[in-house]
């Protein structure tokens, strides 16, 4: 079974490589099948290998497949191999299912557009190229993933390239994440040269022997590679590319940047966490930054009005939340949030989708309202995908993940203001999580349908409503039973838990309770604004302290701004004050020179006799005197 | 007869040919140029005059017979091509045979 | 003998620079036979007056004069002594001046630092010395020059036609009235411009 391992990437590439080279002359039908089939079998072949991984687990938990060697260039000999470990396991999982359902789902979204062929291949590219880099054993193979996933960002965030603002929003994702890039290849090539290997088991027991912990190679390492996984999943500071991306398909936002490639840079840091655990003040910055993050993007998708950009600004905070689980060594909480968290934000941005098809690409929320009861399936869908992002108590599978990360936030020897930070997110995420209820859902329902959807788009919702519901009871805390399915599942990747003297049960208790206390507060005070007296929050924001609070959120406490002014444009300022090009200077002015004496030259062609005598004179002159000299 | 230096000849062979010279750029009548030609062409001539006689051979006279001989044909064939010319451009003026500028 | 050398040589340079002075081009051929005669008492002081006698004899005699028969049949006019005025204005001559002083310059430099060889007693260079030297050793020589004449007669034949006229056919007979009528009227060459010796050029080809 677990030989099928293989397998799993290279289906979507297949699906890819037949769509890229063929789709245009397939009908719809055949593209669709090769799309949503490859990322199915995909799917199928991960529940087979998974299957096989837990009822017969291999020595060490973990498999390693080896397929070819890549290079072999002084030393230097990376494979291609296929690593498969807990971790792993669970990030594919996640990866191929959501993704074949997100495939479904695009396959009624996306019937009309004569891209058709194009969507599903870039889709495949990026399901194949995550998968690699998911599977991937050594960081070189993992940074071809990363790099690939990067790209199909880019070709599907820019997919209708006909609008020059889609393809701006496309090349800025491309350009800041190739920031983070930069740092992280930067931190490949100084992992090399200390620990002489990139295969990542090897290389993190070779840290841990050579390395002491707080030293400068580690904390150099660890420094770049969070600098990839900040780029990569949008944090501080640079996550201004998120909200922009949502110029694509609706799809492509809920695949890409909800689910999966968002996470990457959470996956990076867990699977190369003995690295960070021998760098604690970068831990510690992973902390900060996800704090910091989940905050600031909390009060900016409180005042957005577009209805996507809320959930990207939401999708930017709860990466934040793993960032702070990572930060405080709560690896196994983190990917747990990351399963919860693809399961709901993928939903949401589908079931937003059929919102917005619905009503004939309409995005702005303040112009919806009262669909309750003309999409009733999308509406109950959206209400299980907010409820579990806003992490209500115990229906939910959000409650579970992150009150695990609450709970490992404050028992970790990190401040207290971290904790405070997650309790005032978890309150600003059910305000805003329902106020998208409230506002697109709720009021008077008095749209004309353009379109209704149809089972491909319905089925995925469904499916995901349940997960988003059924997926967190694996991992349950002490409070309420003590199930660790989850995090004994994890011990393989990450090692037993450090035993700690934990709490007492009455503080998880106590700390539960706050956070319900948060969640539920946070639903009662977007009723309020946005039911009962709906005017009260457009008073707020008008009041002499919220306008400008309400112009900065919205926004996004003007990262765009400081960027533009501190980057953008000195760049363009340097372009054109080299708009003469000084390096291409050399070439063309031989050129120019050769023109210039060709031009002198023919001049000289005058057919006038006398000057020919004076030339002819003068030549003889001068030669005369240069052997009279010389 | 005592002897004249050579300098002195080589230099008055120099003068004439400077000259000569100085008549072919300046003047732009055909006939005037090709009269500054034969006094570089003398010029010449005279020069290996006075080299023959420095040496006491007679080469340098058998060598002014042939630069009298190509003087000779070189007149009449530049004298025919002035009539042409003229009969052509109806001016002697040099300039005026400019066609083959590039 | 040096007074011969030193007074011809002063007659040759002021006769020559008068030559390329002259406006009137009669005025500078006759100058430039006198140039050639103060050569020929030059050569004469040298020690080689067979060379005088041909220099005398060929050049000035049979060289110059058909210098003088062309400028004659050219028949220019007074005009043409406006025109020469036009165009040698003083500033003309700075530069051609400037490079033959330049050519004198280095001469000199090569004359003053070459070895300098006291003058031989001068040898009468006799008729027959030169003519055995001729059909001496140089007779290649000879044969060459002759070639060089033929070419030179054939050269000068061909380049005096008149485009497919004959002497005796009538467009010349026709070009010889019209060149009457311009002495007596000194009316322009009517149909004689350019353009139509052109076609005519045309035609020949």
């Amino acid at each position: 079974m677990l030989a099928l391992l293989w397998l799993i990437p290279t289906l979507p590439l297949a699906g890819f490589l037949i769509l890229a080279l063929a789709g245009a002359r397939l009908p719809r039908p055949v593209i669709a099948g090769v799309g949503v089939g490859s990322v199915g079998l995909a799917a199928l072949v991960t529940v087979l290998v998974g299957a096989g991984f837990i009822s017969a687990p291999p020595a060490g938990e973990a498999y390693t497949q080896i397929l070819w060697t890549w290079l072999d260039v002084g030393g230097f000999r990376p494979q291609i191999a296929f690593y498969l470990d807990p971790l792993a396991l669970v990030m594919i999982l996640v990866v191929t299912f959501v993704g074949f359902l997100i495939h479904l789902y695009s396959t009624e979204y996306m019937i009309d557009d004569p891209g058709y062929s194009r969507f599903f291949a870039a889709m495949n590219l990026f399901v194949a190229s995550m998968l690699v880099l998911v599977l991937a054993d050594n960081l070189l193979l993992l940074y071809l993933g990363w790099e690939g996933v990067g790209l199909c960002s880019y070709l599907l965030i820019g997919f209708w390239y006909t609008e020059p603002a889609n393809v701006r929003a496309a090349r800025k994702a491309f350009i800041v994440t190739r920031v983070g890039d930069t740092a992280m290849a930067i931190g490949l090539f100084l992992l090399f040269a200390s620990l002489g290997t990139l295969q990542i088991q090897e290389m993190m027991e070779a840290a841990s022997e050579q390395w002491a912990v707080g030293s400068a190679p580690a904390i150099a390492a660890a420094a770049l590679l969070l600098g990839g996984a900040v780029g990569k999943s949008g944090q501080l500071p640079l996550q201004t590319w998120l909200p922009d991306a949502m110029a694509g398909p609706t799809p492509v936002s809920a695949l890409i940047h909800a689910a999966t490639m968002v996470t990457a840079g959470v996956y990076l840091i867990a699977r190369t966490y003995i690295i960070f655990s021998l760098a604690p003040t970068v831990l510690t910055i992973v902390a900060v930054i996800g704090a910091v993050t989940l905050l600031m993007a909390g009060f900016s998708a409180l005042v957005q009005t577009d209805i996507k950009r809320t959930l990207a600004y939401s999708t930017i905070s709860q990466i934040g939340y793993m960032f702070l689980a990572l930060g405080v060594g709560a690896w196994t909480a983190a990917i747990f949030h990351f399963m919860t968290h693809a399961f709901f934000k993928a939903l949401l941005f589908l079931a937003a989708g059929v919102v917005i098809l619905a009503l004939h690409h309409e995005q702005d929320m303040f112009k919806m309202g009262g669909l309750r009861r003309q999409l009733p399936v999308t509406f109950w869908s959206f209400l299980l995908g907010a409820a579990s992002l806003a992490a209500l108590p115990l229906v939910t599978a959000g409650f579970y993940s992150k009150d695990f990360i609450l709970y490992e936030v404050f028992i970790s020897e990190g401040s207290l203001w971290l904790w405070l930070a997650g309790i005032v997110g978890a309150i600003i995420t059910a305000i805003y999580a329902f106020r998208m209820v409230f506002l697109t859902f709720f009021g008077e329902a008095n749209h004309h349908l353009d379109h209704r959807p149809g089972l491909p788009m319905k089925l995925p919702l469904v499916v995901l409503a349940v997960l988003s519901i059924i997926g967190g009871f694996v991992e349950l805390p002490a409070t309420l039973g003590g199930l660790h399915l989850f995090s004994d599942f994890m011990e393989g990747a990450f090692g037993p838990p450090a035993e700690t003297t934990g709490p007492a049960i009455r503080t998880e208790l106590l700390l539960q309770i706050a956070s319900v206390i948060a969640a539920l507060g946070g639903v009662y005070i977007a009723y309020l604004f946005y039911r009962q007296r709906p005017a009260l929050a457009g008073q707020l924001a008008n009041s002499t302290l919220g306008r400008p609070l309400h112009r900065l959120w919205f926004i996004g406490w003007g990262f765009d701004w400081l960027y533009d002014r501190l980057f953008v444009r000195p760049y363009y300022g340097l372009a054109q004050a080299n708009k003469d090009d000084l390096i291409d200077l050399l070439p063309r002015g031989i050129a120019r020179l050769n023109q210039a004496l060709y031009y002198g030259l023919s001049r000289t062609q005058t057919g006038n006799i006398r000057l020919y005598a004076l030339a002819i004179a003068l030549g003889a002159v001068i030669t005369i005197g240069l052997v009279v000299l010389l | 007869m005592a002897g004249i230096p050579v300098e002195h000849g080589l230099f008055l062979a120099g003068i004439l040919f400077g000259l000569g010279l100085i008549g072919v750029l300046v003047r732009r009548n055909v006939i005037f140029m090709l009269l500054s030609i034969e006094v570089m062409l003398n010029a010449a001539g005279l020069a290996f005059i006075v080299a023959g006689a420095q040496w006491g051979q007679v080469d340098g006279q058998v060598m002014f017979v042939f630069i009298l001989a190509v003087a000779a044909a070189e007149v009449a064939v530049g004298l025919a091509m002035v009539l042409q010319l003229y009969s052509r451009f109806k001016t002697l003026d040099s300039d005026a045979a400019s066609q083959l500028r590039g | 003998m040096e007074i011969v050398f030193y007074g011809a040589a002063v007659v040759a340079v002021i006769s020559t620079v008068m030559v390329i002075t002259r406006l009137n081009a009669i005025h500078a051929l006759l100058y430039l036979i006198v140039s050639l005669l103060s050569v020929a008492l030059v050569f004469y002081s040298l020690g080689a007056p067979f060379i005088a006698a041909l220099e005398v004899i060929i050049y000035a005699g049979a060289i110059m004069v058909l210098f003088i028969f062309v400028i004659m049949m050219l028949n220019l006019g007074p005009q043409t002594v406006l025109q020469e005025s036009q165009w040698l204005q003083p500033g003309t001559w700075v530069g051609p001046a400037i490079l033959a002083f330049v050519l004198l310059a280095e001469l000199f430099y090569v004359l003053a630092a070459g070895v300098t060889m006291p003058g031989g007693e001068p040898v009468l260079g006799q008729p027959q010395d030169v003519g055995l030297a001729l059909f001496g050793p140089y007779l290649l020589g000879v044969e060459l020059a002759a070639m060089l004449l033929l070419a030179g007669m054939v050269g000068a034949y061909h380049l005096g036609r008149r485009e497919g006229i004959g002497a005796d056919s009538a467009q010349y007979q026709e070009s010889a009235r019209q060149r009457v009528r311009q002495m007596e009227y000194g009316v322009e060459g009517g149909e004689w411009d350019v353009g139509s010796s052109m076609q005519r050029v045309g035609s020949r080809e």
